[in-house]
């Protein structure tokens, strides 16, 4: 498998009140085509700040001071403006943590599906009738692709007339639009409920096998993750802890911090069990001092872990950033 | 928005409107002076025409009496006599009209090709050096005097540079037959170009000296709404969809952001009222305003009556019309 994204040692930074805030601090990581690479980790890991740095979308007060981000083998931080506005919803399309908030009030469903269109689809005729009535088929297909019934009557409608589960898939729908290579999709079932998240998973998984789409799948769930993706990145406190195949990481964790977050969610398999959170909280991005982030609460802490720890190879295709991830196993 | 919702919106403004009338109405009864007095002034007459003359006026009548007679003739637009005139109030006000409604208009429409526009690019820069200066330039604006700014555009504008006229709304020159009153529609009916370019030119200073307010409030308003705006989540999706520059901030950002600009700028609409008394006094405007300023000094009271309703009914009005606005502006609000 071709490598599509290729994140190098990229920094993000927020210029913040209470000082430099090093929200995504040196990550790294691959995408191949038509991969589903999950990413986990606490709330504020920097999960969303990474790939709003590889849109291109962070806003002030935060900037990307440092790293490369190659995509179908282009340096996105190279290009222009316009250049990126175009790879933006055509090739890399995201969709956000929130849909309730993600949706145009002021717009009709309808339009904010065929304005994607009309930025991005070259294949569209040019004849003004034939034009319109290829983009409305073309967002008929699209929310029907997504599970919406009589998509034709409710192109005509605003966000605030569909359910949540909806306006999930409607991001989704538009998202898709112009069937791009990789799809970012940030915590796409945290505001729905059980059933509801399953079938958005199950559409998105169905959807990337038809289009050989490669899709980012960030959550909190590392059970979502077990079923969806082929790889899986650990984020902590701005920096990817650990990184490897899916059914590996989840069934042998290379690092303490993964091993938490898998004891502190409950499973089948283990039911009767008491649930182990970890202790402590996540330290503050602000001035931290270089060495293990985890370090404060790692059951396996030691003096020595007083360094700064790189990423370091954890068997074929795993890295974890751990000193003593060789008696981990 | 059904037209059964609108017409049950309409019929809750009347004890609104009633209330009005009855302060009004209240406010000039309580008003010291006797209208009567007044009216005579130095001529000696008997008492016996005296009396005729309250009676002649109803104020010789109970007070509550006198009330509902006076909403009975309201509703039929009868306001009574205009001593100052001798011919019914309700005449001398529609002929003036026009040229206040015109003026406001002409004012609401310069504040909001102003306002919006420079708001957008105060909250798209913001910080910059243009932006600080549109914020201290607004400052200006809702606390510079009317008048002050008028007589200082004046100065400049007529005097010194001598490119525009002092005062007046047209040059007699131009005589164009009155079909809606509104000079610079009837001289577009009487294909009077030149005429037009006249009215205009005596238009400019007074709807700039009136609109300068609200110039002002409604580039704050835009400016901050914008701001509010440009974070919202949708307008990040609307750039993670790859969409040009232009699209998110015209289509996307500014069809929210205009919501309380549009609003604001009705409600607005009706401190235009007040300002006019100011403007077309100072500027020799013959409007409403200025013969409300007129008939307050010679206590024509059933002229200042009528205006004071009009203006309050007028203001009721446009904040009705604010909040219509909002509903059909905001998909979210239903009535
Ligand atoms: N606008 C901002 N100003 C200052 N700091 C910010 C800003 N946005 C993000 N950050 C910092 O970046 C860190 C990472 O935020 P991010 O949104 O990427 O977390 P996340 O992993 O996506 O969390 P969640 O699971 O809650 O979505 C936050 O802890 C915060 O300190
Ligand atoms: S390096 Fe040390 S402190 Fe850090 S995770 Fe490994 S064992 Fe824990
Ligand atoms: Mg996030």
């Amino acid at each position: 498998m071709t490598v599509l994204l290729e994140v190098s040692n990229l920094h993000t930074e927020f210029h913040a009140r209470a000082g430099l805030v090093r929200a995504v601090d040196g990550v790294s990581l691959k995408v191949s085509r038509g991969e589903c690479l999950g990413v986990v980790g606490e709330s504020g890991s920097g999960k969303s700040v990474t790939f709003s740095s590889v849109m291109g979308l962070v806003r002030s007060p935060g900037q990307v001071t440092q790293g490369a981000i190659f995509f179908d083998g282009r340096n996105l931080r190279d290009l222009s403006r316009e250049e990126m506005r175009a790879i933006r919803g055509r090739d890399i399309a995201m969709t956000m943590q929130d849909a309730l908030t993600a949706l145009n009030p002021a717009l009709t469903v309808g339009e904010q599906l065929a304005e994607v269109l009309e930025a991005h689809d070259e294949t569209l005729p040019t004849g003004r009738t034939a034009r319109r009535t290829a983009i409305r088929d073309r967002s008929v297909e699209m929310l029907g692709l997504v599970g919406i019934p009589s998509p034709e009557a409710r192109l005509r409608q605003y966000p605030h007339e569909f359910s949540g589960g909806m306006r999930q898939r409607i991001m989704i729908a538009i998202a898709l639009a112009c069937r791009p290579k990789l799809l970012i999709a940030d915590e796409p079932t945290t505001a729905l409920d059980v059933t509801i998240q399953a079938q958005v998973l199950e559409l998105i998984s169905d959807i990337r096998a038809r289009l050989g789409m490669a899709v980012v799948l960030i959550t909190h769930d590392l059970g979502v993750v077990a079923e969806h993706c082929d790889r899986v990145m650990v984020m902590y406190a701005g920096q990817v802890v650990e990184e490897g195949p899916t059914d590996q990481v989840i069934g042998a964790p290379c690092h303490p911090y993964t091993r938490g977050l898998l004891a502190s969610i409950p499973r089948p398999a283990l039911r009767g069990q008491p649930l182990t959170p970890i202790m402590g909280q996540v330290p503050d991005l602000v001035g931290l001092p270089p060495q293990c982030r985890f370090h404060s609460r790692c059951p396996l802490a030691q003096p020595q872990c007083l360094v700064e720890v790189p990423m370091r190879d954890a068997g074929p295709g795993r890295r974890s950033r751990c000193l003593r991830l060789e008696e981990m196993a | 928005m059904s037209l059964g919702k609108l017409l049950e919106r309409l019929i809750q403004l009347i004890p609104v409107l009633l209330g009005v009338s009855l302060i009004v109405f209240v406010m000039l009864a309580l008003t010291p002076g006797d209208p009567v007095q007044i009216m005579v002034g130095e001529q000696a007459i008997t008492p016996e025409q005296e009396a005729e003359l309250r009676r002649d006026l109803g104020l010789d009548r109970p007070m509550v009496e006198r009330f509902f007679l006076f909403i009975a003739n309201a509703v039929q637009f009868d306001f009574g006599q205009s001593f100052y005139h001798g011919r019914p109030v309700a005449d001398v006000i529609a002929e003036r009209l026009p040229a206040t409604i015109e003026l406001s208009l002409v004012a609401l429409i310069v504040a909001l090709a102003t306002a919006i526009p420079l708001g957008v690019l105060a909250a798209i820069r913001k910080n910059s050096i243009f932006d600080r200066l549109a914020t201290v330039g607004s400052l200006l604006g809702v606390s510079l005097p009317g008048f002050w700014f008028g007589i200082l555009l004046i100065m400049l504008f007529a005097v010194h540079l001598q490119i525009l006229p002092v005062s007046g709304r047209i040059g007699y020159a131009s005589e164009v037959p009155t079909v809606t009153g509104f000079l610079l529609i009837d001289t577009l009916l009487a294909g009077d170009f030149a005429a037009f370019g006249e009215a205009l030119r005596y238009l400019i200073l007074p709807a700039i000296t009136l609109g300068l307010p609200m110039t002002a409030i409604l580039m704050r308003v835009t400016r901050a709404s914008m701001l509010e705006v440009m974070r919202q989540d949708y307008i990040t999706f609307a750039e993670a969809k790859g969409l040009s520059h232009r699209r998110v901030i015209f289509r996307h950002a500014l069809k929210n952001a205009l919501i309380p600009t549009v609003s604001v700028a009705a409600i607005e609409t009706g401190s235009l009222l007040g300002g006019n008394m100011i403007v077309e006094t100072v500027f020799g405007w013959p409007g409403l305003g200025r013969l409300v300023v007129e008939s307050i000094f010679l206590r024509n009271y059933p002229l200042v009556q009528a205006a004071v309703l009009l203006y309050a009914i007028t203001y009721v009005l446009l904040n009705f019309v604010a909040d219509i606005l909002y509903t059909v502006l905001n998909p979210r609000v239903k009535l």
